[in-house]
């Protein structure tokens, strides 16, 4: 029997943390991502495969220099595994011990890798030691052999770097610079002045290597790179200064020549460094959000980019865009709730700063992003930015109600935005905005939901701090010149003991509005905008409410800040049920009565799934995660889901997300991770890898065209074995073009290996075979046949001497009875 | 990656009338020529036939204007006392016009002596007018009576003494030839058929007519008097069709336009409506010195003439239509260069390479998209920006405020300068939708230039204004607080009485909650 657990998904989760590494013939990106490490395509930016087993965060992965298909990773859990990235197969296991924080490979050192531990004994210390991976038969081995390479040396990965061909290892760490020469075994310290002058800071944020030089670049927290050189000498070594950044430089990497450096940071501008000397510079800008990775594909032809809010850019050598990869984007701070489309049945919440990410969790893809500020975003820390607060649709999603704000507190910037959806641009198009539509923050805000009774029901209610509520509705414009039909305006204002308003919502059916002012909930009835009661369970201002649905629509539930759930009757006005829990999360099933909460108590969140009808609680899951729960959302399922377990039944018909304040997406799920997570495609591996040549393109083309033709004539499709599978021409395609005969003495083993041979005929050749095969007596044919043969018998010879698998004269002659067999009796069955 | 985005120009809904076809129509005439008469101009009638000149009635005298000329061209003065109301027969040849001293004087247009006069009223005469078979004139008089005259031997026809009090107003009809209709300060407008010895109808206006006038068809009437305009249906026995009362004083005078589609009043009150008559909605109106008194139009609505209680007479020419000749000889590119390259269908298997659509970005939007905070602020001061789209202008300051580099952008400049900036601030600082960012502005500038002070003179008179104009808006904004707390006093009292209802609606934006005060 299948348990359901809380499913930690990690790429909503974890920022890929390690350095982002390239696969040298740019097809394929790996990438650290919480406990896995993941496969992308470059070209189509799918992932290919996940490759699960660590059993805590991976922080690093390296390939193997001595085999591009092989792949190292080091994780916390103390182990190195060996991958094959190709098959998503873990080959070998490596146990370490301690705690392993970064990982780096040297082609120079044969059997060994160099990883970062924490010093035994001490907090904060770290020592880089290099592993000898010890060789043996079995998958599982224990690597204890660990000799110390340095002392003090910074916990990140990118405070550690190899020089050229491994001669040398370079540490930073605050204002240290350490350099040890492996052959020399000397080590020497270099020391920038602490003392902050002119807004200056000397700390040290990244460091890499030149690939051919003895030159050391390094990051500042001040904006500035230095690049070191002549560093052998304690004493006379030199650097210059290159400086553009205005804040940290987050990381910076050498192009494969070492020509041009790369530079990000918190600006968001990747920054190209072409000669220190003449301080010539590119720019790519606005690239989204913070740069905090960079890293170059081995043939240099590809960089990318790892942002803060996970997601991966891939950049051209020329510095042009290519394509990004990303899942849910982590914003700065999830204002908006967790929303559904009830259009795409896809998760809405803050994106890129000032826009609105819908994400699929069905295919892991943002579907589209929509920008609601639509202002440029100014990527510099302290400054007051607007952004998204608050989100709702309508009921068929064809509504869309922001609200937007800047970050100051006193007198916030407050924007109301109404956007429709339009169909033949499919997207949502701005249809109203409002200014100040509250004169303090607005608390809440939703749609009255009514399916049955179309747009013309539609009403907007936003509750705000400054102690009102309003409902907005559409009105048509007059107007016959305005380019839209309607609009949205305020219809009524209504307040309460001018108590700040916090929660509103509608009951099902639309006719009762619930607004919750501090402590008390009134509900108001929706045609005349009457109070009809008031409900309240002092101590303690109300966190959420909502209305029960379908059989339990009387019922309408509350929250409390003192850690009461409250269930009230609407038709006796009285407390139907109380129940003593600290819920942070209230969220009703929009398909059934259901409604789910979770509670958090003493660093643990617990959930708890109940009717409103009964006190008691259908299911509690205890101590769900560590992390505090702050949204959750029901996504409808496309078709019930069946579920044997009796306990699990409300799971039926929608599925339950929850976002916590890490930003880690996780879903209740009643099936084990495998199955969820099946690798999209093995085809596409296959597929993609055979090399993209101009050639194989013009190749391609006519095959299509001849698969067409082949079709058009109603003939089961023969497959041209020849250009594919004959051996001359892939012998001609995959050899280097340097070790090939010349071109005159391979023309004609070309020419010849493209002769049609009897099964594969040119299109009119094959239109008239049609006919005349089922008259032609086989003798006939035979002799064609005979000479056919020797004509490949003959191109064969001059092959390089490979015999393909060729059918013999009276396998063919078989062959050919079985195909003029009559076969109709079988379509009887 | 994402382009540039532009800076968002808050727009602003455009208050006040809109731009109709009406608008563009009554907009196009020149600016008004003004004639200085003796006296309240108090009839004006266009001749029906060309050159279409026009009698002005005014004292004692009729002048006789050209189409362009701004002197009379011929003027008979001949009255002993006032005249009143010159009128042109149909075929522009005899011009009749009543008097102060009870007689009616006809008179031929190229003549200079009456040919006739006509004696018969005991009170001054100010309607005259003549039937639609040319032979005979109307009249109507201070003496309550409405008479008929035979212009061949200059005698009355007949006598209508229905009237109960003054006859000031009367119009021919134009499809039969003895019908006519009066308006009197009884309030009542009276048609009479001259071969009846009543009156065929009375239509009860409720005011003192000023003025009536007939459609064309004959099958409606308007009658102007008090502030209303009154339309009836004649053919329905006198019907009211609809009551307009869009003056805020007397209305005095109407006039149809030359296709009958549109309806002019001009009042006391300084204005000219122009009404549709399928609608009877106004659909634009035009402003004058002072009260209106008369009101003509000449046919093809080429010019509108205005005669006031102060002897003024304004004249509108049309503008000439703008020929449109110069713009199109203006050489296009050819048609080849549109079509080039746009014709070709890419196959199924072609590659298709675009071309970048370049986005154009206003000189201040490149200029902020390289973080150049003062020359994007330079570049939006230019008084082009600043005149006539203010809005720009504060939406850059708003950015860079939010970019953090407002006071950067500010600090550093020169007097000419700087004045420029105070202008700007001190006049639109007052404006609502402008208000937040100005003030913020404003603060600044004095920050930042608080050490200067007193050593230009040219920027402390921007500074008082400033503070003038600061002063004069608190003020304001005070008076209306003091308005909002005796209407909320006055909404206080009502809402005792409906127990039931706690809120008012409120419209556009501003809001008021009332009595919210309810024990629970």
């Amino acid at each position: 029997r299948r348990c359901p657990r809380g499913l930690r998904l990690p790429r909503g989760a974890r920022a890929p943390s390690a350095r982002v590494t390239a696969f040298p013939r740019c097809r394929y990106l790996l990438c650290a991502s919480g406990d896995f490490v993941k496969v992308y395509s470059v070209s189509t930016e799918e992932t290919v495969r996940v490759m699960g087993g660590h059993a805590d965060l991976v922080t690093g992965i390296q390939l193997n220099p001595h085999n591009h298909m092989q792949l190292y990773s080091s994780s916390l859990d103390g182990t190195i595994k060996l991958w094959d990235f190709m098959d998503g197969i873990p080959m070998k296991t490596f146990t370490v011990g301690p705690k392993l924080l970064a990982l780096y490979t040297l082609a120079s050192a044969e059997d060994s890798v160099f990883v970062v531990i924490p010093k035994k004994g001490e907090r904060d210390t770290f020592q880089l030691v290099s592993v000898k991976l010890t060789k043996g038969a079995g998958q599982d081995l224990e690597s204890k052999e660990l000799s110390v390479v340095l002392d003090g040396v910074g916990p990140s990965v990118k405070h550690i770097a190899f020089g050229r061909e491994g001669a040398y290892v370079v540490s930073v760490k605050h204002v240290n610079l350490q350099v040890y020469f492996f052959k020399r075994k000397l080590l020497n310290r270099f020391c920038l002045s602490t003392v902050k002058t002119k807004g200056g800071d000397n700390r040290f944020s990244c460091v890499v290597c030149h690939p051919t030089e003895d030159c050391i670049a390094t990051g500042h927290a001040d904006g500035k790179i230095r690049l070191w050189r002549n560093f052998h000498h304690r004493k006379e070594y030199t650097y210059s200064t290159l400086h553009w950044h205005h804040d940290i430089v987050m990381d910076l990497v050498f192009s494969v020549e070492g020509t041009r450096l790369l530079s990000g940071g918190v600006e968001s501008v990747l920054v190209q460094w072409h000669n220190e000397s003449s301080c010539q510079k590119d720019f790519l800008p606005r690239l989204g959000s913070p740069i905090e990775c960079i890293s170059m594909s081995s043939d240099g032809s590809l960089c990318c980019t790892l942002h803060t809010d996970n997601r991966i850019t891939i950049i051209n050598s020329n510095l042009r865009f290519s394509r990004s990869i990303q899942g849910l984007i982590k914003s700065r701070d999830v204002k908006t709730g967790l929303v559904v489309d009830p259009r795409t049945k896809a998760l809405v919440l803050n994106g890129e700063p000032g826009h609105l990410q819908f994400y699929s969790f069905q295919s892991d893809q943002q579907l589209f992003s929509l920008d609601i500020v639509q202002r440029q975003f100014i990527h510099q820390a302290d400054l007051k930015q607007s952004d998204l607060v608050k989100v709702a649709f309508s009921a068929r999603g064809a509504w869309l109600a922001t609200v937007e704000e800047s970050e100051e507190v006193t007198d916030p910037e407050l924007q109301l935005k109404l956007w429709f959806y339009r169909e033949e641009a499919q997207s949502f198009e701005l249809n109203t905005r409002i200014s100040t539509p509250h004169d303090n923050h607005i608390t809440d805000m939703c749609f009255r939901d009514m399916d049955e009774l179309g747009d013309d029901s539609l009403i907007l209610v936003t509750t705000g701090r400054d102690c009102v509520f309003k409902v907005w509705v559409m009105v048509e414009d007059t107007d016959p010149e305005a380019h839209q039909s309607v609009s949205w305006s305020c219809d009524f204002v209504g307040s309460y003991h001018n108590y700040q308003a916090t929660n509103c919502c509608f009951s099902e059916d639309g006719s009762l509005l619930a607004v919750s002012f501090e402590e008390t909930v009134t509900v108001w009835d929706s045609l005349t905008w009457d109070l009809k009661c008031t409900f309240c369970h002092p101590p303690g201002n109300i966190r959420k409410i909502c209305f029960g649905r379908l059989t339990c629509s009387k019922y309408l539930i509350g929250a409390t800040d003192y850690g009461f759930l409250c269930c009230w009757n609407l038709l006796t006005c009285a407390l139907e049920w109380s129940a003593h829990l600290n819920i942070v999360v209230l969220q009703p099933d929009p398909l059934s009565e259901h409604i789910a909460a979770v509670s958090w108590l003493s660093k643990e969140s617990s959930l708890f799934v109940f009717k409103p009808n009964e006190p008691r609680p259908i299911y509690i899951q205890r101590n769900l995660c560590k992390e505090k729960i702050l949204l959750a959302a029901f996504v409808p399922r496309d078709e019930p889901e069946i579920i044997n377990s009796e306990k699990y039944l409300w799971l039926r018909k929608s599925q339950l997300f929850f976002l916590t304040d890490t930003q880690e997406l996780m879903t209740l799920s009643t099936k084990p991770l495998e199955e969820r997570l099946t690798p999209s495609s093995k085809q596409l591996a296959v597929e993609e890898s055979l090399p993209v040549t101009p050639f194989s393109l013009l190749l391609g083309k006519h095959r299509r065209q001849q698969a067409q033709e082949d079709i058009d004539l109603g003939k089961p499709v023969v497959h041209n074995k020849q250009e594919q599978a004959s051996p001359a021409v892939k012998e001609l395609l995959h050899t280097p073009a340097h070790v090939l005969p010349s071109a005159s003495f391979l023309c004609t083993i070309f020419i010849n290996s493209l002769l049609i041979t009897k099964e594969n005929k040119s299109a009119e050749e094959v239109a008239d075979e049609v006919e005349m095969e089922s008259e032609k007596a086989e003798d006939d044919s035979d002799e064609e046949d005979v000479t056919a043969m020797e004509q490949e018998d003959t191109s064969h010879m001059e092959l390089l001497g490979e015999m393909t698998c060729k059918l013999s004269k009276s396998q063919e002659k078989e062959l050919r009875k079985i195909r003029k067999m009559d076969y109709s009796w079988i379509s009887a069955f | 990656m994402a382009a540039y985005k532009p800076v968002v120009v808050q727009a602003c809904p455009k208050l006040g009338e809109k731009i109709t076809q009406d608008t563009l129509y009554w907009r196009g005439y020149k600016t008004p020529v003004q004639i200085k008469e003796f006296g309240a101009v108090n009839k004006i009638d266009f001749s029906p036939v060309p050159p279409y000149n026009y009698a002005v009635t005014a004292s004692s005298r009729i002048h006789i204007y050209g189409r362009y000329s701004q002197e009379p061209i011929k003027t008979f003065s001949r009255f002993r006392d006032a005249a009143y109301c010159a009128t042109y027969r149909d075929d522009g040849r005899l011009l009749a016009a009543g008097s102060e001293d009870c007689s009616i004087c006809l008179f031929d247009v190229s003549g200079k002596a009456p040919l006739r006069q006509f004696k018969g009223h005991t009170k001054p005469v100010h309607l005259v007018g003549f039937l639609s078979d040319k032979y005979r004139i109307f009249s109507g008089g201070d003496d309550y009576s409405s008479n008929l005259w035979d212009i061949p031997s200059a005698k009355e026809i007949i006598s209508y003494t229905e009237h109960t009090d003054y006859v000031r107003c009367g119009c021919p009809s134009k499809v039969n030839a003895d019908v006519f209709i009066t308006g009197s300060y009884d309030h009542t407008v009276k048609l009479f058929d001259a071969r009846i010895k009543s009156s065929v109808m009375t239509i009860e206006h409720g005011h003192p007519v000023e003025s009536v006038l007939l459609f064309p068809s004959g099958g409606l009437l308007v009658s102007a008097g008090g502030r209303y305009v009154k339309v009836w249906d004649i053919l329905k026995g006198g019907q009211l069709l609809v009551s307009l009362k869009n003056h805020h004083k007397t209305v005095t005078c109407l006039c149809l336009n030359s296709s009958g589609q549109r309806l002019l009043s001009g009042s006391l009150d300084r204005h000219v409506k122009i009404y549709s008559t399928t609608s009877y909605k106004v659909v634009h109106s035009f402003n004058y010195a002072t009260s209106i008194l008369s009101l003509a139009l000449s046919p093809e609505d080429e010019t509108i003439v205005v005669g006031m209680t102060n002897g003024v007479l304004n004249v509108k020419h049309r503008k000439p239509e703008e020929k449109n000749e110069n713009s199109q000889k203006k050489r296009q590119p050819a048609y080849r260069t549109y079509v080039k390259g746009r014709t070709f269908m890419p196959k199924q298997e072609d590659f298709c390479v675009r071309k970048p659509v370049k986005r154009v970005l206003r000189k201040y939007d490149k200029l902020l998209r390289s973080f150049e905070s003062s020359k994007a602020l330079d570049a939006v001061l230019e008084p082009p920006i600043m005149l006539h789209t203010p809005e720009v202008t504060v939406a850059v300051m708003q950015e860079l405020h939010r970019r953090g580099t407002l006071r950067s952008a500010l600090a550093g400049r020169d007097e000419k300068q700087v004045n420029l900036l105070l202008t700007f601030v001190a006049r639109r600082v007052i404006e609502p939708r402008f208000t937040p960012v100005l003030v913020t502005v404003a603060d600044m500038i004095t920050d930042i230039y608080q050490p200067v002070v007193g050593q230009s003179a040219i920027v402390d008179k921007q500074f008082l204004k400033l503070q003038e104009a600061i002063g004069k808006e608190i003020d304001y904004q005070e008076e209306l607080l003091e308005v909002l707390g005796m209407m909320d006093t006055l909404f206080a009292t009502f809402t005792k009485k409906r127990d039931t209802c706690l809120e008012e609606k409120k419209s556009n934006g501003v809001t008021k909650i009332i009595g919210t005060s309810r024990n629970y």
